[in-house]
């Protein structure tokens, strides 16, 4: 009964803060709102005993939304992610695909036959739901990861103004190397 | 020794609220002693300084500024002692814990991670320039020691095989993990200290931006900061009991004697160490903490799964 109440509360706090993002007129309150609606679903997640992916869903979130933020005020152009400002464009296409999309969700949901359950659930909910979704994929996921994060690494050397060869020389020879930010010694 | 723990009902969260105020007031009364010795007066005329500045603060009217955002600078003022609260939850406070989480240390991890956005809102929120580049220091900082952070973590969690607090504590009945992972500890304590905008990671709330993040905040508002700022110190180094320091255990007397007395010791240290050091500045920062600080803290993550893979110490 609680864990029901509990539920609900938390889906209307999330569906709200998820409207809230296109309804207020600040870059921040946008973004906070958006952090909100998914501390909502990371505590959704919690009470279906998913404890560690509740969990890293709002550190993941919080962290992401505080970052987001800040990129959000910077790339805004001539600032007026400082003033207040509206958080949608091209209202009618998006009303219609945003309607579309909610349709078509909403009938799937009533039409699919849902399975019934079979035995009971694992002791280890994470971890069967890890195997469920990755399962045979495991070893793919694996080979996958390390080269995205290669990829990351690669770009942020090759967009950093104030890299290894800028600081100590095209040898990397120069000692002392210049500091490593703008204020740096030169 | 600490053979079980026991989960009391939720409503004792109240008295974990009191003694975490009450390890704050501690803190803000150390620090308050320490600033008189600096000034060459007695220790002693100090030690109430929290508790005058509280009833100032108190009565003083509110700041008001032109086209603030209350909304946000005040959640983000407020919010630190609700994060500290939260923290100290999954706590072990002698034998009894509010909540024994099957994750509890990566609850610890969401909650200081909740500090991100709470700092930046607490600076954004004023619409001043000073707090606005305070807010983004703490970001440019959190960049450098939640990485660090984490992996220092990983490491008695590994040790423990679980991210349940009372199973980390179990696991050190032999040796404080502090002992045998003093890297990972030492890293954490650095990190308490940033999460907390203190000592040495206090550029956020540095004097040359008059003050950063606190430069308007006036009455209440500035009480919850400051106030959340000790409860995040206390919340920290309570954390670091179970996690580091063997948790309730000591040769004789009461297990939660020693809990406090354990939180009490490292927290004085921890406003101490303000005195100690100088501000680092967030971009001199980064170099230390990613090329430094994080292959150091996985070295002693690796060792740690060394040692755990061979069956323990």
């Amino acid at each position: 009964m609680i864990s029901a109440v509990l539920f609900w509360f938390l889906a209307v706090v999330a569906t709200a803060a998820g409207i809230a993002v296109f309804r207020v007129d600040s870059m921040a309150r946008a973004t906070y709102a958006l952090a909100v609606s998914f501390v909502a679903v990371g505590v959704m997640l919690l009470l279906f005993n998913l404890e560690y992916i509740g969990v890293i869903t709002i550190l993941m979130m919080v962290m992401e939304m505080a970052i987001m933020g800040i990129f959000m005020i910077m790339f805004m152009g001539m600032n007026p992610a400082l003033m207040p400002m509206s958080m949608v464009h091209n209202k009618r296409g998006s009303a219609i695909l945003a309607s579309g999309v909610f349709v078509g969700f909403a009938t799937a949901v009533l039409l699919v036959p849902w399975p019934e359950r079979r035995g009971t659930p694992a002791v280890d909910l994470t971890q069967s739901l890890g195997e469920t979704i990755m399962g045979s994929k495991m070893l793919v996921m694996l080979t996958v990861s390390p080269v995205l994060f290669a990829t990351l690494v690669a770009a942020i050397v090759l967009a950093n103004p104030r890299g290894r060869y800028d600081r100590f020389g095209d040898d990397l020879r120069r000692r002392p190397p210049t500091g490593p930010g703008e204020g740096g010694p030169r | 020794m600490v053979e079980s723990l026991v989960e009391v009902a939720p409503g004792w969260v109240v008295v974990a609220a009191v003694l975490l105020g009450l390890m704050a007031l501690v803190g803000a009364c150390v620090d308050g002693a320490l600033a008189a010795h600096s000034d060459r007066r007695s220790m002693l005329a100090g030690v109430g300084k929290p508790i005058w500045e509280t009833a100032r603060l108190l009565r003083q009217r509110r700041r008001v500024l032109v086209a603030s955002d209350p909304l946000l600078w005040r959640v983000g003022g407020a919010g630190l002692l609700v994060v500290a609260l939260l923290m100290v939850v999954v706590v072990p406070f002698g034998r009894w814990t509010v909540a024994d989480l099957s994750v509890g240390v990566a609850w610890f991890n969401a909650m200081d991670v909740m500090v991100w956005a709470l700092v930046w809102l607490t600076g954004w929120g004023a619409n001043s320039a000073h707090g606005l580049v305070g807010g983004h220091r703490f970001l440019a900082q959190a960049l450098s020691y939640e990485l660090p952070l984490m992996f220092a973590l990983t490491a008695p969690a590994v040790a423990a095989g679980s991210l349940r607090v009372s199973d980390v504590v179990v696991a050190q009945q032999g040796l404080w993990f502090a002992v045998w992972m003093p890297v990972a500890f030492l890293v954490f304590c650095a990190s308490v200290l940033a999460f907390s905008v203190w000592g040495p990671f206090s550029p956020a709330a540095g004097g040359d931006i008059a003050g950063g993040v606190l430069t308007e905040l006036s009455s209440v508002d500035r009480f919850l900061v400051l106030a959340g700022r000790y409860a995040l110190l206390a919340a920290g180094a309570a954390f670091a009991v179970p996690m580091f320091l063997g948790g309730g255990s000591g040769p004789f007397g009461p297990e939660w004697v020693w809990t406090f007395l354990k939180t009490a010791v490292l927290l004085a240290a921890f406003i101490y160490i303000r005195r100690l050091l100088p501000a680092v500045r967030p971009d001199r920062l980064v170099e230390a903490a990613w090329v430094i600080g994080l292959p150091v803290v996985l070295l002693q993550v690796l060792f740690v799964s060394l040692v755990s893979l061979g069956g323990g110490l």
